[in-house]
């Protein structure tokens, strides 16, 4: 089932009297969330997130703009008629009910035709729960399972009555680093075999990146770049985009351009073509830097951090907007720990320039 | 440890004495009063130890009619005033605008002076010289004849005082439901609605179960407050409850050690430990009944 958003707007009233403005909590997203696809969407705290999921299932009413299911308005559609399956971030199991009652809810809700017998209905609850691997925990009660078990259940009883579209609100902020990457990966699987329209909700990036098919980026309620996740990661609209997605974060330099080249400080760095003369923010990613003896970029070496394959270097510069450079290099790589500058060349592909104002992308020609 | 525990009795040592000399040393007291049979408290004698007391109480038409009388207002008043304050409580719960105000109204009978809700029941039920009683009003209009709520017919006087009852009961029942309410997560709501269940069945299958507890509370107590109902008979129809056929159990006790009737301190307390027993037995069977339809959380 495809989604499409239209100019969706939420607005909430403002919480003191005083002040009449509104909250933006979204504002004028367009969209169109192809069929059987997953969607990252992405965002710090705060930014929509939440209110856009509450939209599409319909717990809220949109300010402005349409929803549509495949061909259907479903805009004024209650949440009950809508057949979405959603994960809240914290579960929302029923605490009274087994897990089996719980995965059974939806199901005892059908009416007419669509009414299920007991044992049409333990069937179904059964192929859920395999499904999500928790065959064996049909009897307890969501307070003696792990927050692990808990979101499998909550994923069980979003799918088992087979939605044609399915939302999940961070549902792994509650799990340790291990079990969030492995259920990740599960929830990937999961969407694979069931291919249905999901909507993944994170305000982590890694998780975002690494499962979706395509991302969307918001920020204040706004969207600000559609793609697939290497697509933005490799081509970012602005310095927010930029700087959200990538671990370790990119390097966010103060540079100036002039007769076409880039200065960061007093060093000549990169030829950026036909750009005009300028402010700019440089953002550069870790993997963007070449260690060499003769290279541009003059840095304050601090340490080396050696994971392996990798080393991650350290180092400083006046004009760097945070105090630390972080850059990884193959660890084939020698690097003089006694001296204390560190010389790195660019690489021009992972060098990005922003209007320093707006912080709007300015694209250059590399040579 | 040997210390903790010392320090731990110590603790506990003027909440035993309290309870000790003002909760077990009278109800074992009348526990032994109620086998001494023809007990004189003036010269503290008796003429013999058996279940005499408990014959004749059990065969005395006056107890018989308290406790068909107690037992009726129990069985109606328990469960109307609990499903009427549940339905209020939900109704105040889902309208947004003047809800303080109801809550308000709603909770006035219970700091509203007893003479002065007396006095709202005598305008509403009591025949004077001038009028019948609004109620009676009432049935006129709608073609219906007088009927003597007070002195009348047995019906009509019980159903004063179950109304009575309700009533009064019914304010604290609310407080508790909509607190009770209030504290259920909203998430589980919306977890229900996304998954397509109708508004009764969420009421049903997600409220009901998520303030059981609560429900609970408010029917073990009302059970009991109801089982010791007294003063409001009196507060409807005077203090002869016998010639006007609706004593309580509490009401025979009474009348058994202070009434016209009175200074039978035996009859008095082969009555009181038999409102004990069945007291003690329905709230057995309230518990044995929640253990599988409450929830704690
Ligand atoms: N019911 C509400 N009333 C007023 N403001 C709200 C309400 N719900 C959310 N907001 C505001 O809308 C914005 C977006 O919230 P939300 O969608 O929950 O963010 P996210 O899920 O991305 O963290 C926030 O600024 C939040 O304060
Ligand atoms: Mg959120």
């Amino acid at each position: 089932m495809k989604i499409v958003l239209d100019h969706l707007t939420k607005k909430f009233p403002s919480r003191s009297r005083k002040e009449r403005s509104e909250v933006t909590a979204v504002g004028d997203f367009c969209f169109e969330i192809p069929d059987g696809k997953l969607v990252g969407l992405l965002g710090p705290s705060g930014c929509g997130k939440s209110t856009t999921l509450n939209l599409i299932c319909g717990l809220l009413k949109p300010t402005e703009g349409k929803i549509f299911f495949g061909q259907d308005d479903v805009t004024n559609l209650p949440p009950e008629n809508r057949g979405v399956g959603l994960v809240f971030q914290n579960y929302a199991l029923y605490p009274h009910l087994t897990v089996q009652k719980n995965i059974q809810f939806p199901l005892e809700n059908l009416k007419g035709a669509a009414k299920l017998s007991k044992e049409e209905m333990q069937e179904k609850v059964y192929a859920a729960a395999k499904l999500v691997q928790i065959e064996g925990l049909m009897d307890r009660k969501p307070s003696e399972l792990s927050g692990g078990q808990q979101q499998r259940v909550a994923i069980a009883r979003a799918l088992v009555k087979m939605p044609k579209v399915l939302l999940l609100d961070e549902p792994l902020s509650n799990l340790d680093a291990r079990l969030r990457l492995q259920t990740r990966e599960e929830i990937r699987r999961i969407q694979k075999e069931t291919k249905i329209t999901t909507i993944f909700v994170t305000h982590d990036q890694d998780e975002a990146m690494s499962i979706s098919d395509l991302i969307v980026v918001m920020k204040d309620g706004y969207v600000q770049q559609i793609g697939k996740p290497q697509e933005v990661y490799d081509n970012p609209v602005n310095l927010f985009v930029a700087k959200f997605l990538g671990t370790p974060p990119i390097n966010v330099f103060d540079g100036n351009v002039k007769d076409g080249m880039l200065y960061i400080g007093d060093d000549a760095v990169l030829k950026v073509g036909s750009v005009p003369n300028q402010e700019v923010h440089v953002g550069i990613r870790p993997e963007g830097f070449i260690l060499r003896e003769d290279g541009p970029l003059h840095c304050n070496l601090s340490r080396l951090e050696v994971m392996g394959r990798d080393v991650s270097v350290v180092s400083g510069h006046p004009c760097c907007q945070s105090d630390t450079i972080r850059s990884i290099i193959s660890a084939e790589n020698n690097v003089d720990t006694d001296s204390d500058t560190v010389r790195f060349a660019l690489k021009p592909g992972k060098v990005f320039l922003f209007h320093k104002e707006t912080e709007e992308r300015i694209h250059f020609e590399v040579e | 440890m040997e210390k903790q525990n010392f320090k731990g009795w110590l603790y506990l040592i003027p909440a035993v004495l309290f309870l000790g000399v003002f909760m077990i040393y009278p109800l074992v007291d009348v526990f032994v009063y109620s086998f001494e049979e023809g007990y004189n408290s003036a010269s503290q004698t008796y003429l013999g130890v058996g279940g005499y007391n408990y014959s004749y109480v059990l065969h005395d038409p006056y107890f018989l009619q308290a406790v068909k009388n107690t037992f009726i207002l129990v069985i109606i008043t328990v469960p109307v005033s609990t499903i009427l304050a549940l339905l209020i409580s939900v109704g105040l719960s889902s309208i947004k605008p003047l809800r303080d105000l109801f809550q308000t109204v709603y909770f006035l009978p219970y700091v509203t002076n007893t003479l002065a809700v007396g006095l709202v029941f005598m305008i509403l039920f009591k025949k004077t010289a001038y009028s019948d009683g609004m109620v009676n009003l009432l049935i006129n209009l709608f073609g219906g004849s007088s009927v003597d709520f007070i002195d009348g017919p047995y019906w009509a006087k019980m159903f004063v005082l179950c109304f009575y009852t309700v009533w009064v009961v019914m304010p604290f029942k609310i407080l508790i439901l909509t607190s009770a309410l209030a504290s259920v997560n909203q998430v589980y709501y919306n977890a229900a609605k996304v998954d397509g269940t109708g508004s009764f069945r969420i009421f049903r299958k997600i409220t009901i179960p998520m303030i059981s507890p609560m429900i609970f509370y408010l029917i073990i107590t009302g059970f009991i407050g109801a089982f010791k109902a007294y003063s409001d008979a009196v507060a409807l129809f005077g203090t002869n409850l016998n010639a006007a056929e609706m004593n309580t159990i509490v009401g025979y006790v009474y009348d058994m050690l202070y009434g016209n009737s009175g200074g039978y301190p035996s009859y008095a307390s082969s009555a009181a430990i038999i409102l004990f027993a069945i007291v003690l037995t329905i709230t057995c069977i309230n518990l044995l009944v929640s253990r599988k339809h409450v929830h704690y959380t």
